[in-house]
């Protein structure tokens, strides 16, 4: 994975100084909260319902196993034993006090990490694909390119005033697992025609209270112009996107109010124009990083292994974790592992200090000492050779990370919700720990197979609720938490903005209504459907009429 | 007898804690222990707020509808959802919290 080199040592060990003497003046009084505000959130931190909250950095979700006992270290020091991860691939701390988070961020600075731009009208972490390097179905490793781009946005002085937060998600892969439909640039690596390698270029895309999916702007862009490609993006979006309103600032609005072909035209224009700019990104730079994401020393091994065999065959609850919860490899006698974040009744997420440092051991002896954080809020052992899966299960098994549910109903995406978020306008987490009690044995019983339910508790979608196969959405109607459900949504190869069912449900009806919804898709489901399948071929008024009929 | 009066909150600076103005311009963390006041006199609630604000002991001050019982004249809850959250803490059990 990619290292520091001394500039980017010393630009965060300089930003940890600058920041501890800001948080100086703020405790003394010489610097008033109006003007520290600005100054916290371009380092993380945010005020949440009951506490600060800090958000580090990880980019494209990918840990060291030192980073991620780092990571436990400062949850247990200087938290509650306890950490969440995010739908960027990042991880949150719930509890930190203001006095302590300079040296949070000193203690990151000594592994390599930070919490520059993971707040702030600027460009957050690029995020990417957690199976990068691994996949069977990835034409080229997205995560140099996702590194580039970091290095290139980090702290421009040019970017560091845009009109609202930017995102950029980059996959490799024909899958999108990295949600590059509902990104501010989505970026996907393709080949032409001339079989040159090189970017489909989405923008626009988005969640919150205006969602879209993104447009293509450019069908096919060469390696060696992204980085002035990006810049031309971000100058018109700086010049042109509305910054008189804090809910039309984003680059969705512009692009949606200018139409994508104005846009792209603005785009070309400036792009054509920084011609002479020294930005051609050039082999020898794209070798140098590259270099840091070469594939491990995979043993030579075969795909076959007895251990697995003679293990599958006696043990259901590993043959089921084995079928939905490892996959494919691109590498022979290798598997990719999923470590699942959602638990019977658990917090979507959420992993203690004692898990982390558990999960870093077994990244050192079982995948080379690397972990990656999800998008889905999932943690994955990217390089598990096949023989080892027995003994990593067991291990897993008794971390309570082996719940088998990747990409099933209880594996919710859930934002924090009212419980610990001060935008939301109702709990979430209460929901997701409900329904993955309710599904506990009616995933199995009903094979329901692939079904994405996401929550969010307030309109802004950090939960993604948008593009949930199942959306749920909390607000608040008269005091009380209703719940607002949306059929259809997707944030894959396939994806669509989720659409409104009908009337919210009650916080005691949600529950029973999802497994309506449920039973609707199993009555009416032909050969392999998903849940999306279904509900997509028969239309939302089958589903509507379904569920609140007998209500 | 319960009746409706109004109070302080807002979150300590240096730890961010969920604080409510107090007797003697002093902050606790308990909202029971805090003092309610009504519509005219909350006015004067947060001017005192605005001070501990000057003084970096708060930030954010606000003022809440809180659920006061006449007899004790003291309060028992907040009246919005919200607020009863902030007040009692997350309502889901956190993998290691206190």
């Amino acid at each position: 994975m990619y290292q520091y080199d001394q500039t980017d040592h010393t630009l965060t060990r300089e930003r940890v100084t600058e920041y501890r003497d800001q948080v100086s003046r703020r405790l003394d009084g010489n610097i008033s909260e109006d003007d520290f505000r600005p100054l916290r959130l371009k380092n993380g931190l945010y005020m949440q319902l009951h506490a600060y909250m800090l958000r580090v950095g990880i980019p494209y979700g990918m840990m060291s196993s030192d980073q991620l006992r780092m990571l436990a270290y400062i949850g247990r020091k200087y938290d509650k034993g306890y950490g969440h991860f995010t739908t960027r691939q990042n991880l949150q701390y719930n509890w930190p006090t203001l006095e302590d988070t300079p040296d949070i961020l000193e203690n990151l600075a000594s592994v390599e990490m930070n919490a520059i731009q993971t707040s702030g009208n600027v460009n957050r972490n690029v995020t990417s694909d957690p199976l990068a390097g691994v996949a069977p179905d990835e034409l080229e490793d997205p995560r140099p390119y996702a590194e580039i781009i970091r290095q290139f946005l980090t702290l421009h002085p040019e970017f560091s005033w845009l009109p609202r937060k930017f995102k950029v998600a980059i996959t490799g892969a024909e899958d999108d697992r990295a949600a590059i439909n509902v990104h501010d640039i989505g970026l996907k690596l393709l080949k032409n025609e001339a079989g040159e390698t090189g970017f489909r270029v989405l923008v626009g895309g988005g969640l919150g209270r205006s969602p879209f999916i993104g447009k293509v702007i450019r069908e096919f862009l060469p390696k060696d112009d992204l980085i002035r490609y990006i810049q031309a993006i971000l100058r018109v979006y700086n010049m042109e996107g509305r910054r008189d309103n804090m809910f039309k600032a984003r680059i969705k609005i512009l692009v949606h109010e200018l139409g994508i072909e104005k846009f792209a035209s603005l785009v070309e224009e400036e792009f054509q124009a920084s011609e002479e700019d020294v930005l051609f990104l050039g082999q020898a730079e794209e070798d140098r990083i590259k270099a840091f994401f070469a594939a491990p020393d995979y043993a030579d091994l075969s795909d076959d292994s007895p251990e697995v065999i003679e293990m599958s065959s006696g043990n259901e609850a590993f043959a089921q974790w084995l079928e939905r919860n490892v996959l494919a490899h691109k590498q022979a006698g290798y598997s990719i592992v999923n470590l699942s974040l959602k638990p019977l009744g658990g917090v979507p997420g959420d992993i203690t200090s004692d898990q982390m440092d558990a999960v870093a051991g077994l990244a050192d002896t079982f995948s080379f000492g690397q972990i990656r954080a999800t998008h889905r809020q999932n943690l994955v052992l990217a390089d598990v050779a096949k023989k080892d899966l027995p003994s990593l299960w067991q291990e897993l098994v008794d971390l309570n990370l082996a719940t088998p549910n990747l990409d099933r109903i209880s594996d919710i995406i859930c934002c924090p919700g009212m419980d610990y978020c001060s935008l939301a306008t109702a709990r979430s987490i209460p929901i997701a720990k409900r329904l993955s009690e309710r599904f506990a044995d009616l995933d199995t019983l009903l094979n329901i197979g692939e079904l994405r339910l996401n929550i969010s508790g307030c309109i802004n979608a950090c939960g993604h609720h948008h593009v949930g196969h199942i959306g749920i959405l909390g607000v608040e109607k008269n005091g009380e938490e209703f719940y607002q459900i949306t059929l259809g949504g997707s944030s894959s190869e396939d994806a669509d903005i989720g659409q409104i069912i009908g009337p919210a449900f009650s916080s005691e009806d949600i529950i029973d209504a999802v497994e309506k919804l449920v039973g609707i898709y199993i009555s009416n489901r032909e050969d392999d459907e998903r849940f999306l399948d279904t509900y997509r071929r028969l239309g939302k008024a089958v589903f509507k009429e379904a569920l609140y009929d007998a209500a | 007898m319960k009746m409706t009066l109004r109070m302080v909150t807002a979150n300590r600076l240096h730890d961010g804690a969920v604080v409510y103005l107090a007797a003697d311009d002093d902050w606790t963390r308990n909202v029971e222990s805090g003092l309610a006041a009504n519509t005219e006199d909350a006015d004067k609630l947060m001017t005192t707020a605005e001070e501990a604000v000057h003084n970096q002991l708060i930030v954010a001050p606000y003022l809440i509808d809180v659920e006061v019982d006449v007899q004790s004249s003291r309060p028992v809850r907040p009246i919005r959802f919200r607020e009863q959250i902030r007040a009692k803490g997350p309502t889901i059990f956190a993998p290691a919290a206190e």
